[in-house]
């Protein structure tokens, strides 16, 4: 009953529906630029074109959950780069099992960066990537327990604001530097690359690229509805609350960092999440996935679209990339300065963000409209 | 005649913040359903006593126990919040962004961990309590106003909300009336008493004129410890008392 109320105002709120119709029409139009439209024709979207909209699609799951954690909860995360990567690394490793004997040297079982040092069996930790189920866990499993035990003893030890932001920077950092390392097992400063096709179908393949793109959208809209359900629940409203005065939660009898900490958890699930839909899709994945760097433009992306909405993180991390695909091409070592400028701009004029734009009025009436559905279930009740 | 039986034992304690003793061997005891007033000049160790009381400090020695077996030294702060302690701070805080209305709904008594609350709905009864709770505050038709544009004393009672909310068996309140009308003292005043019996209530308040209003029984603290109690008249005549707060 509770998720059918939920799933009733999410209807109702028109942000979610102009954000899950926009995934719709993505998901129809896409395929259709590119297989069917001639590739003679003006309309039609390359390869190259299906690639970008993937990623876009992929970066909107990762600003969703720095949204969920910053926007939501107010913690200033920039471990998202960490999580996205090793959910990456997780389906890096399942593809690179998949390439078999197909590799340069032909080893059947060790992937080629392994038989180059010299390698002669497995690391135990790559058993197992074979198995898709198995990759798929551990692309969910491996962000959310790195999140758990850092979260823990994080919040646990009340660390908050700038210096949690400060030790899940030098997480993200210090995960980029063991990566680095060739020994670690995970390919070195070269990571994962020629990868070959996921459950026996061609990764080249156009038709296989569509593919993934419509499972990004679809996973991307049921995040979406996840996290709406979150912050539409009294448990939403109880992070929002620790956000604005945490102590006055605690003294309300909330335990603040098992809020924090589940959100957190659930957060860089998604973030994973998000990394593993990526790496089939550009096909590549090593270290610099970690850069603190990436962290931060997807901060400046949730900023961008207006942070505590959910569907503005999605708009922000799509503009932006949009963006910056076309300055890094147009004005390459312009594109940091502008977006340093864009995000001292905005948080200056658009603390909401673009959303914020739009939805002034919206937001009122939207604070409003549980309110008003109480109160007419009470005169319903007292009329009885 | 009280709703719950269980006295605050606060003995022997001692807080020191870098050598300086913000608690000093202090002692007091809330017998249940008592309103008691708790005055002294800055720096007495009245909101520090508070800070203790709901584990927000931990004393250096010393016992603070509610009832027979509660230990509350042993106790975090939403531990204490759940066994029956609510408080107010001396700022009013309530959560700016929340409507007044959800605001209340936060503090309902119940089970507060994540997976309950993600589930939780608010039922027909648990409606009526915030709406009765929202005409003792005088905050009816603001229920759906957001918290940030409440007046200073409008917040004031919002707090004041939350804590019954709560359903506490003791409430600490810290300087109810800072900044409020005088019409606005009164009925806080009125609100507290009216409190008092089935809660027991412990009010920090520099306002004399308001605790002369409504105490009973009115304790003075003094660098950290108690230096007289009793009712009104007589402390005021008590001569340490004159003594520190009209200075030597």
């Amino acid at each position: 009953m509770p998720q059918y109320t939920l799933w009733i105002s999410a209807r109702k709120d028109s942000g979610t529906r102009w954000f899950l119709g926009a995934l719709a029409l993505v998901v129809i139009v896409v395929p259709i630029l590119n297989q069917v439209v001639s590739p003679a024709s003006a309309f039609h979207l390359s390869a190259y074109g299906l690639t970008l909209v993937g990623k876009y699609l992929c970066y909107a799951l990762l600003a969703l959950s720095v949204d969920l954690i910053w926007g939501y909860c107010g913690i200033l995360s920039l471990g998202q780069a960490a999580f996205f990567s090793l959910g990456g690394y997780a389906m890096g490793m399942y593809l690179m099992r998949e390439i078999g004997p197909r590799g340069v040297y032909g080893d059947p079982v060790l992937p080629d960066f392994m038989v180059f040092l010299n390698w002669k069996s497995l690391p135990w930790f790559w058993h197992g990537f074979n198995h898709f189920p198995f990759a798929l866990l551990m692309m969910m499993l491996a962000p959310g327990a790195l999140a758990l035990a850092f979260g823990w003893l994080a919040f646990r030890s009340r660390v908050t604001g700038v210096y949690l932001s400060i030790i899940t920077q030098a997480l993200t950092y210090a995960l980029m530097l063991a990566f680095f390392r060739n020994d670690m097992g995970f390919g070195g400063n070269n990571g994962f690359t020629d990868f070959k096709d996921i459950l026996g179908f061609d990764l080249h393949s156009d038709k296989v690229r569509v593919v993934l793109l419509v499972i990004t959208a679809g996973t991307l809209a049921a995040s979406y509805l996840a996290c709406r359900m979150i912050v539409a629940s009294r448990a939403g409203r109880v992070i929002r609350a620790i956000r604005d005065a945490e102590s006055r939660t605690r003294f309300l009898g909330y335990r603040v960092e098992s809020y924090k900490l589940w959100v957190f958890v659930f957060s860089a699930v998604l973030a994973g999440i998000a990394g593993a839909l990526y790496v089939p899709q550009i096909g590549i994945i090593n270290p610099s996935e970690f850069s603190p760097i990436n962290s931060i433009e997807t901060v400046i992306w949730v900023a961008v679209g207006g942070r505590g909405t959910l569907y503005g993180a999605a708009l922000g991390a799509v503009l932006v990339n949009y963006a910056k695909t076309y300055f890094t091409s147009a004005f390459p070592e312009a594109w940091y300065y502008g977006l340093g400028a864009l995000f001292i701009f905005v948080t200056l004029f658009l603390p909401r963000g673009i959303i914020g734009l739009f939805t002034g009025r919206v937001k009122k009436q939207g604070a409003t409209a549980r309110q008003l559905r109480i109160q007419a279930e009470r005169t319903e009740r007292s009329r009885e | 005649m009280s709703a719950h039986d269980k006295t605050l034992f606060i003995e022997e304690v001692t807080v020191s913040f870098d050598g300086f003793k913000a608690l000093n061997n202090l002692t007091l005891r809330i017998e249940p359903g008592e309103l008691r007033c708790i005055i002294g000049p800055n720096g007495a160790g009245k909101t520090t006593m508070m800070d203790v009381v709901t584990g927000k400090t931990r004393p250096d020695s010393g016992t603070v126990r509610f009832g027979a077996k509660l230990n509350l030294l042993g106790m975090s702060e939403p531990e204490i919040a759940q066994a029956g302690i609510g408080r107010k701070f001396q700022k009013p805080t309530v959560f700016e962004q929340l409507t007044v209305f959800e605001n209340l709904e936060l503090a309902l008594a119940g089970n507060k961990s994540f997976l309950h609350t993600l589930f939780a709905r608010t039922t027909p009864a648990q409606q009526n309590r915030i709406y009765q709770v929202l005409e003792i505050i005088a905050l009816e038709e603001h229920h759906g106003s957001e918290g940030r544009i409440l007046s200073h004393g409008q917040k004031q009672w919002l707090e004041i909300g939350m804590l019954l909310m709560q359903e506490p068996e003791l409430l600490l309140v810290d300087e109810p009336v800072a900044g409020m009308t005088p019409q606005e003292i009164e009925r806080t005043a009125e609100l507290l008493q009216s409190l008092a019996g089935e809660h027991s209530v412990v009010v920090v308040e520099h306002d004399m004129d308001f605790v002369r209003s409504i105490a009973k029984r009115v304790t003075v603290l003094h660098e950290g410890r108690v230096i007289a109690e009793g009712n009104m008249d007589q402390v005021q005549n008590d001569p340490r008392v004159i003594e520190v707060y009209l200075g030597a």
